[in-house]
């Protein structure tokens, strides 16, 4: 792999949005020949660099240069003149419209379209790449790695030169993400520049040419092809994400050591994948009571079906125990009542209504039940005095109890739905990302009080992205990769190593 | 009662009560495609029967009339289009605050204009199709109708094949089921749906006009009860086919029809019972055909670039 001159290039870009650096002095190089990828968490910045690449956006400051000339992205249509593709994450295809047709779209419209002629280049490149789709097939009837491989299309029939991927892998199977990785390699053979963005480090490794990470905004290293691929690359790149284990990072005491016994049991837990969420297989692990167990994972791995099958919100196979009670046919309030409580990270969607004020969220849970109804009535009194116990209790901060909770900060609906879920009987505890979204005081509250529930002796699973909170909290941890769990480390000096190779899948 | 005669009279009728709901449809068809839900073609209709039958009036000539009667629809919809497609706003509430306000309007100026007479435009002359027109019974059902009727239907193959075999086809669309894919294209989502609410304004306005010059002859106030509607129940269920809103169009105007042969032949049920049939008709067709209502996945969505 030859060092070739770049054919697109950011210089120094940065790009705000309210209250959001979204990028900050970004400078990136796509080559032809060359799998570019960008590596981040969410809300990293990628799909802002997307965003101004395909013209969507424009950048406040910086230049974007073509071959060494500046040139201004002024639309999505401009970028495809201008020779860049964009493959989006969300689908760009008019489901009702067949393959030709919707790479027709955006012909002069007095003219009848050239569907033969479109089908018949589109099956040249479909084969001349291996692709398995079909121009005259409806786009809704597709599979979603052949309408990955018809957005591709699009960029490339109008002779593009560079094609940028769009966390074109969050939907695909294991056989399609291969599948994509063989035909990007096939591209970049055929001369194309390829920018391909991911949150997965595996992925990132095994298709990549270059990595750059960008994180928060700013790109924080670029491995470069001589220095690319095995284990060291891993480590590196791991580094750059999450960055080296701070003396300060324990902010405060390490939790107390739980106690003997299980408290809750998950046994062969699985979940067929639906819709674009993975699938779980096999979950199998306990928590004592006063223990803490962290779930760490990269995002989409199946920490979200996997709290929502522990609450009962999905149908999964397999068993699920409290203190010993087998709770595996028992739907959401029934493990509510058995002391199995689930606080969503969706505060607004599934949390709470934000309509409704703070005293009927409070009560969401036992709507209609007594003593907070009474022959199908509401007793306002009863919810409200309820209401200003817990809000004093949780120190909310509301103007008062008939404040649509959608008023309040994040960190205090947070605080809303812990006061709701923690109500006396708690047993077990499944927190899913609780300081997502929150800011450093509420963010540390809130692990304080995960702390202080542990040392009650109730058991805790704690699902979270942020490996610095893992580690701070826990007392051992469980690493998700692909819906399954790839491994059980103690939180000990190495985790952190043991941990990042778990979530890329090579064994610990 | 089944006689010939009957029968070629009550086809008849059907043709003449089956031409505005059939443009209603047509036009309805053409918003919801490019998915913009227009709940205002009631107003534009009635914009256009009054407008339609002004001129006409005045003029003396039908085809002034029904000139006036397109303007005065495209008017209306101009002002949708501005509210629900240019700023966005809830085409539900902006479509209803349109038909009840023209319905209003109109009344109110018939009221100016004319006071309390109903004057009456001579009938409109018919044009017989050579040979077609001396088939029994059908040949003067079908065959012997005003120019306009004729060019009604002969839209409904031209629709078809705007929509199958021209690029805005596909432009409306996608519009309507997947408005981002067509400005990623590069075609601009706002005028497209602009073009396709002003057309829908034409056809109802057209529509309307054809209801007040040929249908009645006389304007009265509120006198498209209801076609509007039936037009949008008609494209709903046309799952984006215009033979669909044609065969629909006949199924009302056939109960139309008999609503007024029925009180011909002296049937004995109290009109309003009799009034209610067409009503009672998209009833029975949404209760039997409303599941197979396909709509564009955006219909009703006011596009946004960027969001979600």
């Amino acid at each position: 792999m030859t060092t070739t001159a770049p054919i697109l290039a950011l210089k120094g870009i940065t790009k705000r949005f309210p209250g959001v650096l979204a990028n900050d002095r970004i400078d990136l190089a796509l080559r032809p020949g060359e799998v570019h990828v960008l590596l981040g968490e969410n809300g990293a910045g990628k799909s802002t660099i997307v965003a101004m690449l395909s013209g969507l956006i424009q950048p406040d400051s910086g230049r974007i240069e073509i071959e060494g000339r500046p040139v201004t992205i002024r639309s999505p249509r401009h970028a495809l003149s201008l020779g860049i593709g964009t493959v989006f994450q969300h689908s760009m295809l008019v489901p009702s419209l067949t393959v030709a047709e919707n790479l027709l779209l955006g012909a002069p419209w007095w003219r009848r379209p050239a569907r033969r002629e479109m089908a018949a280049r589109l099956g040249e490149i479909a084969a001349g790449l291996g692709m398995a789709v079909r121009p005259e097939m409806r786009a809704g009837d597709l599979s979603l790695g052949e309408q990955q491989q018809a957005e591709i299309l699009r960029a490339l029939v109008r002779g593009g030169r560079v094609l940028i991927l769009d966390e074109s892998t969050s939907m695909l199977t294991p056989d399609g993400i291969a599948e994509l990785g063989a035909l990007m390699r096939r591209m970049a053979g055929q001369g194309l520049a390829i920018l391909f963005i991911t949150h997965k480090l595996g992925e990132a490794v095994s298709f990549g040419d270059r990595i750059s990470v960008l994180k928060l905004g700013r790109k924080v290293g670029e491995i470069p092809p001589e220095r690319i691929r095995g284990e060291e690359t891993v480590g590196e790149v791991l580094e750059m994400m999450f960055g080296a284990r701070t003396a300060g990072a324990a902010d405060t005491a390490p939790p107390a050591p739980p106690r003997p016994g299980r408290r809750l049991v998950v046994e062969g837990l699985s979940l067929p994948a639906r819709d674009g969420a993975p699938a779980l297989e096999g979950i199998s692990f306990d928590v004592a009571p006063g223990e803490i167990l962290g779930i760490a994972g990269i995002d989409g791995n199946g920490q979200r079906e996997l709290a929502e099958a522990l609450a009962g919100q999905r149908r999964a196979g397999g068993r699920v125990l409290v203190d010993g009670r087998d709770l595996s046919a028992q739907g959401v309030g029934g493990r509510r009542r058995a002391g199995l409580r689930y606080l969503t990270d969706d505060r607004l969607g599934e949390g709470t209504v934000g309509a409704f004020p703070v005293s009927l969220n409070l009560v969401l849970k036992e709507v209609g039940a007594p003593p907070f109804w009474r022959a199908g009535l509401e007793r306002r009194a009863v919810i409200d005095a309820h209401a200003r116990d817990r809000v004093r209790a949780f120190d909310v901060r509301t103007p008062g109890v008939a404040t649509p909770v959608g008023r309040l900060s994040g960190g205090n609906i947070q605080k809303v739905i812990l006061a709701r879920e923690l109500v006396p009987g708690a047993r077990v505890v499944v927190f899913s990302k609780p300081t997502y979204g929150l800011d450093l005081a509420n963010a540390r509250a809130t692990h304080q009080r995960i702390r202080d529930l542990a040392a009650q002796g109730i058991a805790v699973v704690l699902i979270s992205t942020d490996l610095e909170e893992l580690l701070a909290l826990s007392h051992r941890i469980a690493v998700m990769s692909g819906g399954r769990i790839a491994g059980i480390v103690a939180n000990d000096a190495e985790a952190r190593a043991r941990i990042g190779r778990l979530m890329v899948g090579v064994a610990a | 009662m089944l006689t010939e005669a009957f029968l070629a009279a009550l086809l008849y009728g059907a043709v003449t009560a089956a031409v505005p709901l059939l443009l209603a449809g047509l036009g309805e068809q053409m918003s919801e495609k490019a998915g913009v839900l227009n709940i205002g073609i009631e107003g534009m209709m009635i914009a256009g029967a009054f407008a339609g039958f002004f001129v006409a009036y005045h003029s003396g000539s039908l085809w002034a009339g029904f000139g006036g009667g397109i303007l005065a629809g495209m008017a209306v919809a101009l002002v949708m289009a501005l509210l629900c497609v240019g700023l966005g706003l809830n085409q539900i509430v902006i479509g209803i605050g349109l038909t009840l306000g023209f319905e209003g309007l109109t009344a109110l100026m018939h009221h100016f204009l004319f006071s309390r007479t109903y004057p009456r435009l001579p009938a409109a002359e018919a044009l017989a199709i050579p040979l077609l027109d001396r088939i029994p019974v059908l040949g003067g059902a079908l065959f012997n109708h005003p120019p306009v009727v004729y060019l009604a239907v002969l839209a409904v193959p031209g629709m078809a094949f705007l929509y199958r075999r021209t690029q805005l086809g596909l432009n409306l669309q996608a519009a309507g089921d997947r408005p981002a894919a067509l400005d990623v294209a590069g075609v601009d989502v706002t005028a497209t749906r602009f073009a396709a609410v002003l057309t829908t304004g034409a056809f109802a306005g057209l529509g309307g006009a054809y209801l007040a010059c040929v249908g009645a002859g006389i304007f009265v106030p509120f006198v498209t009860n209801g076609a509007g509607f039936m037009g949008i129940v008609l494209a709903m269920l046309a799952r984006g086919r215009p033979v669909w809103v044609l065969a629909g169009a006949m199924l009302f105007g056939i109960c139309l029809a008999l609503t007024t042969a029925a009180q011909v032949a002296g049937v004995n049920l109290p009109t309003d019972v009799i009034q209610m049939l067409p009503f009672l008709a998209v009833m029975v067709m949404l209760v039997l055909f409303g599941r197979r209502a396909s709509l564009p996945a955006a219909l009703g969505i006011p596009y946004e670039r960027g969001a979600r």
